[in-house]
């Protein structure tokens, strides 16, 4: 599949691109069902998500946690504001480190892309401040991790699907 | 960059991100960088001070003027994060693409003697 793009715009957002090869409707539920994000929503090397909760409809909360092998843990709640099956899902998320981040207000959208879908993902965080501090925390908490795990891939890159 | 710590705290002003805006198109002087505000020169000198001291604008002296530019590592650390969010993004989701590749072929086998999928 096309690889991942990322991209900053202006001071507060981040958009990412990403192609799949399944339909728009897979890709959604994928997002919004817990036992298939429990597949696949682990992050870095290392992290087992341990905790999955969300309640699929407007207004519905989300609650994810991740746990680490040495013990650490972290959790990140959340809120669905808009669910347009199978096209559109805008919710707010924000992490617990075990002090709150400030929301993120995340926009994804799913369409169809020849015989697979295309995936934009906005974020909107608050202002340049915050981005900061997602800088400073992504640094903290598992760049070494993330880095080790990038090397992995890139010498057992996984089957195309 | 020097130090995170005053980088973050010199960011956390509109003011100061304005200026960083500006001098993402190329150099500017002092008098050039305070005209779209409304606070004085000596304001606006006081914000490049900041900017400086967190080491994300470098000045030069030509003449009486202090010319100032971005700092050429000043975005690093940003670029830094933005690759670690790539990265745990794009482990998550290769393994999305064999989590869907899996429900397509469980559904391809459901549906064999089933042409009800669309």
């Amino acid at each position: 599949m096309t690889k991942l793009k990322l991209k900053t715009e202006g001071d507060t957002h981040i958009v990412i691109t990403r192609r799949f090869a399944a339909s728009p409707e897979a890709v959604y539920r994928a997002h919004t069902e817990p036992k298939i994000i429990r597949q696949w929503l682990l992050g870095p090397e290392g992290w087992s998500m341990t905790g999955c909760d969300v309640e699929k409809r407007i207004g519905g909360k989300i609650r994810y946690e991740w746990t680490h092998t040495d013990g650490r843990s972290f959790y990140l709640t959340g809120e669905f504001q808009t669910l347009e099956p199978f096209t559109r899902i805008v919710h707010i998320e924000r992490m617990h480190l075990p002090d709150p981040t400030p929301y993120n207000h995340v926009e994804t959208r799913f369409e169809l892309d020849g015989a697979g879908t295309l995936m934009t993902m906005r974020m909107t965080l608050p202002d340049a401040a915050t981005r900061a501090m997602m800088l400073k925390t992504g640094m903290e908490h598992g760049m070494e991790a993330s880095y080790a795990r990038l090397d992995k891939m890139a010498i057992a890159e996984p089957a195309a699907a | 960059m020097q130090n995170l710590d005053t980088a973050f705290s010199a960011l956390a002003d509109p003011t100061r991100r304005a200026i960083l805006a500006r001098l993402a198109h190329g150099e500017a002087g002092v008098m050039e960088l305070a005209a779209p505000f409304q606070i004085t020169q000596p304001a606006i000198s006081r914000h490049l001070k900041v900017l400086e001291g967190a080491g994300l604008i470098v000045r030069r002296i030509e003449g009486t003027k202090r010319p100032c530019r971005l700092a050429p590592d000043a975005i690093a650390p940003i670029e830094q994060w933005l690759a670690t969010l790539r990265t745990a993004l794009t482990a998550n989701y290769d393994r999305l693409d064999n989590v869907l590749a899996e429900t397509n072929l469980a559904e391809t086998e459901r549906t064999t003697h089933d042409q009800a999928e669309t």
